[in-house]
């Protein structure tokens, strides 16, 4: 039975040792290398006397990035990556959580990870080539257990203090078995990676081009501001797997670039994270027809994603993109205010998929990591989304709004989902965002394109009930996102006051 | 010119738009002010930026992005 996430890197490096593993298109790094700089970074790890504590990784986004989490799970500690574009203010914040005593960083980053000022800052290109003490990692190996952490993930919480998600090995094995099977990943499989390494959504890419031998690019960060470079670094690398958040996608597709440059090698498509819009995926469809799209849909807390839809059938005009069905060995339930099943309700997560809770803060973990309420008789964790979902008429689940972003507004529910996508319904709309000013009792709508304010109320008038239309429209350039690449309605919040 | 100046301060009021020759190379626009400025060019020009000419060269200076400006509206 694999118990620990290295048996994937120690079966495939002697099977492919001079297949590159991790690139960037200029710098890559094969598995034998990989492998080997992560054992030297283990062995050295372990002679400074870390063990089942948190190191953190302060490098840019590099296969020498990727080694060191491993080497950093070689010692038998866990990773937690930062990275230069983190504004100073949330580093405090993860590092006061955290309390680690080590760091690695690489060159470039070396005078900020000093600035630190922990116990011990060790520069990658000083241990990379430690001396391997076999039997100190051995001895370490034979410690563990599949349930000990390999990582902390920091997500935004509402409050404004991350909270740092912990996973364990066993919980990333499970989400790799089952994601490799269901999108069909192989090695032949090239990713092109593009969410930052200090999420778990790279998993997508890292854990299953470790188990299958595949090679992933990391596309750096410049190219997605250039829809016509990024399809070139596609055909360059022969990139035909992308696991890429929607905004990504529809940047692409947005500016016009899609149809002159269609990537050439690209077989599967994923994406996740937010509701792709239909206009901009159907451009993909259009685009792409040979291609395997997949919807994935997962919180950080249920370890990557639990959820996919697999694009096997047409989507009737204004029906929305599942979220499908869970992977195997998870379990969705859904429940209703009185936590009983229910036909809409909560998405509440179950399984081996549910992580270890947030790092440091028991009571932000009770909150959300809950016993099942559907069985008392013994303890059983499942995960609380905060996101709404219903089955659809083919037994697929669909997302239907973010609990907090379900409204009470003169004395109707109201989901301002629903509103949105009425709105990027019309031409000249690509995309609405509503938040809902409490104080002032009204529904903002922000949108981008070019239809002008008039126009679309009196659209919308036309297809959504009087409460349902927003008091005021407000034109922006572009929706502002978060880190992950989601909407940051907190700044859109803003704009209302 | 003064106009995109407006437009470029708007995005990041801290950065001296005259001057400064790496917006791209030294990461100060992200994709987001990207699609922004097209957006905005759009708008406030009347000029559509093709998805070929949206590349590293045609963003680095206020000076390449004017001139990108100028040649889209002769042709």
């Amino acid at each position: 039975m694999q118990k620990n996430i290295l048996e994937y890197l120690e079966a495939t490096a002697p099977r492919v040792p001079d297949k590159t593993a991790f690139s960037t298109g200029k710098e890559s790094m094969t598995f034998s290398e990989v492998y080997a700089q992560a054992r030297a970074i283990g062995s050295h790890l372990c002679r400074e006397g870390l063990y089942g504590e948190s190191v953190v990784i302060f490098m840019d986004k590099h296969p020498r990035t990727v080694t060191a989490f491993w080497g950093v799970i070689y010692a038998g500690c866990f990773y937690v990556c930062l990275d230069e574009k983190m504004p100073r203010a949330r580093i405090d914040a993860i590092l006061e959580n955290l309390r680690p005593r080590a760091v690695i960083a690489d060159k470039k980053n070396i005078k900020t990870a000093e600035s630190l000022a922990l116990e011990r800052t060790f520069l990658y290109d000083d241990i990379c080539g430690a001396e391997i003490d076999a039997d100190a990692l051995a001895k370490v190996r034979s410690r563990q257990c599949d349930t000990d952490a390999i990582y902390v993930v920091f997500t935004s919480g509402s409050t404004g203090v991350p909270k740092g998600v912990v996973a364990c090995h066993r919980s990333v094995i499970d989400y790799t078995e089952t994601l490799t099977k269901a999108l069909g990943f192989s090695e032949d499989t090239v990713f092109a990676n593009q969410t930052p390494l200090y999420f778990d959504a790279p998993l997508k890419e890292l854990m299953p081009t470790l188990k299958m031998g595949a090679t992933t690019y990391f596309v750096p960060r410049m190219f997605f501001s250039f829809p016509v470079k990024l399809v070139e670094y596609l055909d360059t690398y022969k990139i035909n797997t992308v696991c890429w958040v929607v905004s990504a996608l529809t940047q692409i597709s947005s500016l016009g670039a899609l149809e002159a440059h269609t990537p050439k090698y690209l077989t599967t498509v994923a994406f996740g994270s937010e509701v792709f819009p239909r206009k901009q995926y159907d451009m993909w469809r259009a685009a792409l027809p040979n291609a395997r799209f997949f919807n994935l849909y997962g919180p950080t807390e249920a370890t990557g994603m639990s959820c996919y839809w697999y694009a096997d059938r047409e989507l009737s005009e204004d029906e929305s993109i599942p979220v499908g069905r869970p992977f195997d060995n998870t379990d969705i339930i859904l429940l209703d205010a009185d936590n009983k099943r229910a036909d809409e309700g909560e998405i509440c997560i179950r399984g081996t998929c549910v992580t270890l809770g947030y790092y440091n803060a028991p009571e932000r973990t009770d909150e959300a990591f809950v016993q099942n309420p559907l069985q008392r008789a013994y303890r059983e964790i499942i995960y609380r989304t905060g996101d709404i979902g219903r089955y659809n008429e083919h037994g697929e689940l669909v997302f239907v709004c973010r609990k907090d972003n379900q409204i009470k507004h003169m004395g109707h529910r109201i989901e301002l989902g629903e509103i949105e996508s009425a709105a990027m319904k019309q031409d000249g709309v690509n995309r609405a965002v509503c938040v809902y000013n409490k104080d002032k009792k009204e529904i903002v709508m922000f949108y981008v394109g070019e239809s002008d304010e008039k126009m679309l109320m009196q659209a919308l008038a036309s297809s959504l009930p009087r409460y349902m239309l927003p008091a005021n429209y407000k034109h922006i350039s572009a929706i502002p996102l978060t880190d992950n690449g989601k909407v940051d309605r907190r700044s859109l919040m803003v704009m209302t006051e | 010119m003064e106009k995109l100046l407006e437009i470029l301060a708007e995005l990041h009021p801290e950065v001296d738009f005259e001057t400064t020759e790496d917006l791209i190379d030294d990461g100060i626009l992200d994709s987001l002010d990207i699609v922004s400025l097209v957006a905005a060019i759009d708008t406030e020009f009347d000029v559509t930026v093709p998805a070929e000419e949206i590349i590293p060269e045609n963003f680095n200076s206020a000076k390449a992005l004017f001139a990108l400006i100028t040649k889209l509206d002769e042709e």
